[in-house]
């Protein structure tokens, strides 16, 4: 071997080398990519969502002066009077008395719409709070209509030409006139907070989907918990080895992979058609999300049992406890925050899930809040699943602020769950 | 009484019960010159179980056969009356609604409404009967239990073999839901395939289900082709695939071979905030924020999407599907024992060569499965194809295109008002029975693949 030939195997073994740690690199970089590349669609997903949610924090209100002429029997209106009263009628006149030089119909009839439906309420509910007097002006904040609304918040360019825009000139300059006498105003919109469902965007909310989901976690919760600790305790503590506890084990496996839909199908056949459970209502939907809920409950619990070292159980056997006694009195409170975490996990997938409960009908129109567990309801991931389907424009913000608060709840109830496993998290 | 109360009221016996029985057995015991064979709380837990069990098991049983046998009572008169037997499930919900007050009696015929009267009283006569008899049966229940307490009464082992038979009832409810599931589905299948030959389903082509609506329609046979709903879940899993595995895989290798401690305890819970954003949630990002991005940078390029198009929906999927990959295969990554590793690196391999040449190799299996298990959560997701796939059935590859899915076809055929025994209902229960197999057999495979497979290092 001569002196040339070893340093070229040198070179060569470097060069070698150095293609080793380029693909090193490149390979690192891939594992990187990827990572970055799946929290980066994560954060999209968020911000696409808070930004759509935007409008749909403030909502925009028309303020006018409402004269009641109708005689009273007393000095003040009486609520029923004031029932009586043709608030459309109202309204629409005081806009007239802003515009008098609208005198067509179907100019009339536009300029009405800048107002919501729901504004005739809110004149009600502010001379119900007041008492008031025939004749007394009253001023009155009223929500305008969706697309008004949009064209405040400068959703809708109102410097596009107008075939290209919903809202026409007319309109778009009867509101200029009302800014500038500071008529127009932006508050809060908590309305989507108390209000149940509507077909007009500026009056819709969640109050009914926020009680309906709060009443199906409730029955799920009853439903699945108990079951799921006492077959943990069963499979875990005291089950003998053999074939039937074997196929029960099989079972709960499969049934965590079984499509939520399957559920619902389930549901439909046995919980509504068999059992004849009222559909739509919350009972229904909390025991088909119960049966979905308990393999997490059974294999969490299961696995807080595991983590009680054998010496409590030892011990409390050789001081006379029997063995039922042994596990309530000793081996479950020890592994009640384990089990507490795994219950929490479960109920927020169950919060989420809309599939199964399409089955069983929980997406009805439902503009008042449940009162109980066999009223119709819907849920909120329900509730922003029918919101997405609709056409206005208006629906988009409301939707994506509906999915706002879904994603907060669930974040709260994981939130808790790492909170307590961290609070109380042991080792033996 | 309806049934909640009359189970508050029966829990409410069994309370008194408990603390009637825990007064007694005191006296009994001081009376006694021996001491009692168990604590007093389980002779009062024994003489609750009397009082509340039995009469709840009945009202139990009484809420599921009552309503048949009503149903049953009203379908004989109805039939004895002259109407069709076509008609009677008809006016069976008819009256039914009008004598619960969901429907109004002005809208019903005159027979209706006084069959709808009948109903309400015959419904509510059985339901004192009930009342009655659960009443009886719980004092029966506390009268029974009463006169078992003695001094020597083993109450603890009766009622420890009570709960021991409700653990065991309570972890029946697995196999139950399972056997509820395969029967409910077999029974509605079994009857789509008496007006559809499986073979047809199977193999035919053409799916248009509404067309089954109306007996005089034009085409009223419909078409149950269930081919173009099986390329369409193919499709869609498959672009999700795409993502999701390679994404997933190499975030899972990020995660267990190269992060720190550190960084790996921000990243890994951050992936799985990705599993816990619900499925509407993804479905309407799909629809909203990704159909349109994609349609209209494929205008710029020249391409035509559908606003529906396989792509979307696929893509969005596989982002879903991506903490599961990456969770599953991260757990199977942390299996490898770090001998092989460290042996690996004593031979001079970079830590990219001892992944793919040591470490994937001996977790593969365990990827595989995974991967077979994000295959059957893809095959039986419903919210993102609902919202972002189409509804008409399309036979194609392309991914531009739209196609329905199995899940999105279940749903349609299933939202809204439906008869229980048209093949359009049934044929959502045949095509749920088609994903329960299906899904069923790719976590059987998955999990015979990673137990046959896998390594044994011990």
């Amino acid at each position: 071997m001569t002196e040339l030939s070893t340093s070229q195997y040198q070179r060569e073994r470097r060069r070698h080398l150095a293609g080793r740690h380029r693909s090193e690199k490149r390979f690192k970089a891939y594992c990187i990519a990827a990572v970055t590349t799946a929290i980066a669609v994560l954060m999209l997903l968020l911000s696409s969502i808070i930004y759509t949610a935007l409008p749909a924090l403030t909502e925009t209100t028309l303020r006018m002066e409402l004269q009641l002429d109708e005689p009273a029997q007393g000095m003040f209106y009486t609520v029923e009077e004031l029932e009586n009263v043709n608030w459309r009628r109202v309204v629409s006149n005081a806009l007239y008395e802003t515009f008098p030089e609208v005198t067509a119909r179907r100019e009339k009839r536009e300029l009405v719409a800048i107002l919501s439906l729901g504004a005739t309420d809110a004149a009600l509910a502010k001379f119900k709070a007041n008492a008031v007097r025939p004749g007394d002006v009253v001023s009155v904040d009223m929500p305008v209509s969706d697309d008004i609304d949009l064209v405040v918040k400068g959703v809708i360019n109102r410097n596009l030409p107008e075939s290209e825009r919903i809202v026409s000139d007319r309109t778009i300059s009867w509101l200029s006139v009302l800014e500038a006498e500071n008529r127009i105003e932006r508050r809060l919109a908590l309305t989507l907070f108390t209000n149940g469902d509507s077909r007009e965007p500026e009056m819709a909310g969640i109050k009914g989907a926020l009680v309906g989901t709060l009443w199906t976690m409730l029955v799920t919760l009853a439903a699945s918990l108990p079951i799921g600790i006492m077959a943990a305790i069963y499979l875990q503590e005291l089950a003998p080895k053999n074939r039937f506890t074997d196929m029960i084990e099989v079972n709960i496996s499969n049934l965590a992979a079984v499509p939520s839909i399957v559920f619902g199908l389930l549901g439909l056949a046995v919980f509504i058609n068999f059992f004849h459970v009222p559909r739509s209502s919350p009972l229904v939907g909390g025991l088909v999300l119960a049966l979905m809920t308990l393999p997490t409950i059974i294999i969490a619990t299961r696995a807080a049992l595991a983590s009680v070292p054998p010496s409590i159980r030892e011990a409390a056997l050789g001081v006379g406890a029997s063995p039922l006694q042994v596990i309530t009195h000793h081996v479950l409170p020890l592994a009640a925050p384990g089990i507490l975490t795994g219950t929490i996990i479960g109920l927020a997938q169950a919060a989420g899930e809309t599939a199964p409960l399409l089955m069983v009908g929980m997406m009805a129109f439902i503009v008042d809040t449940p009162t109980d567990i066999t009223s119709k309801a819907t849920v909120l991931p329900a509730q922003i699943f029918m919101w997405a389907n609709n056409p206005e424009r208006a629906f988009l913000a409301r939707t994506s602020a509906a999915i706002l608060i879904l994603l907060s709840f669930l974040l709260f109830m994981n939130g808790i769950a790492i909170y307590l496993r961290k609070k109380f998290e042991r080792r033996w | 009484m309806t049934t909640a109360s009359l189970l508050i009221c029966l829990a409410m016996l069994a309370s008194f019960s408990y603390f009637y029985a825990l007064r007694k057995i005191r006296q009994i015991a001081v009376q006694s010159s021996h001491k009692l064979h168990s604590l007093p709380r389980f002779h009062g837990a024994y003489s609750a179980a009397w009082v509340f069990g039995p009469p709840a098991l009945l009202t139990l049983a009484w809420m599921v056969i009552a309503p048949s046998l009503l149903n049953m009572q009203l379908s004989d008169q109805l039939v004895a009356s002259g109407f069709d037997r076509t008609d009677v499930d008809i006016l069976i919900s008819q009256v039914i609604s009008v004598a619960k007050g969901d429907l109004s009696a002005n809208f019903v015929s005159e027979q209706v409404r006084d069959l709808s009267v009948k109903y309400a009283n015959a419904s509510a006569q059985s339901r004192w009967l009930l009342t009655l008899t659960a009443i009886i049966a719980a004092l029966l229940g506390f009268a029974f239990a009463l006169r078992r307490q003695s001094i020597r009464f083993t109450a603890r082992h009766s009622v420890e073999r009570l709960v021991r038979v409700l653990m065991i009832s309570a972890s029946a409810i697995a196999v139950f839901t399972t056997l509820g599931i395969v029967l409910s589905l077999i029974f509605e299948t079994l009857q789509f395939f008496r007006t559809v030959p499986v073979l047809e389903f199977l193999t035919g082509t053409q799916w248009s289900p509404q067309m089954a609506l109306r007996v005089d329609q034009v085409g009223s046979s419909g078409a149950f082709g269930a081919i173009p709903l099986f390329t369409g879940t193919l499709l869609i899993t498959l672009l999700a695939m795409f993502v999701a595995v390679p994404i997933g895989l190499f975030s899972a290798i990020f995660l267990s071979e190269y992060a720190t401690p550190r960084v790996r305890s921000v990243i890994k819970p951050t992936l799985e905030i990705l599993a816990g954003v619900p499925t509407v949630v993804y479905g309407f990002f799909a629809a909203i924020v990704v159909a349109p991005f994609l349609r209209n940078s494929g205008a710029d390029v020249g391409l035509v999407l559908s606003s529906e198009s396989a792509l979307a929906a696929g893509l969005v999927m596989g982002v879903m599907i991506i903490p599961f990959v990456s969770s599953l295969s991260d757990d199977v990554m942390n299996a490898v024992p770090q001998n092989l590793r460290d042996g690996a690196s004593a031979l001079g391999a970079t830590k990219s060569e001892t992944i793919k040449q040591v470490i994937l190799p001996a977790a593969f299996p365990g990827i595989v499965s995974a991967v077979l298990l994000a295959v059957s959560r893809a095959v039986g997701e419903t919210m993102i194809v609902v919202m972002a796939a189409g509804v008409a059935a399309n036979l194609t590859a392309n991914p531009f295109e739209s196609v329905t899915t199995i899940t999105v076809q279940i749903v349609m055929l299933l939202v809204g008002d439906q008869e229980f025994d048209s093949p359009k209902t049934l044929a959502a229960f045949a095509l749920g029975m088609l994903l329960f197999i299906v899904t069923l057999a790719l976590n059987i495979v998955a999990l015979y693949v990673s137990r046959k497979y896998r390594e044994k290092y011990d």
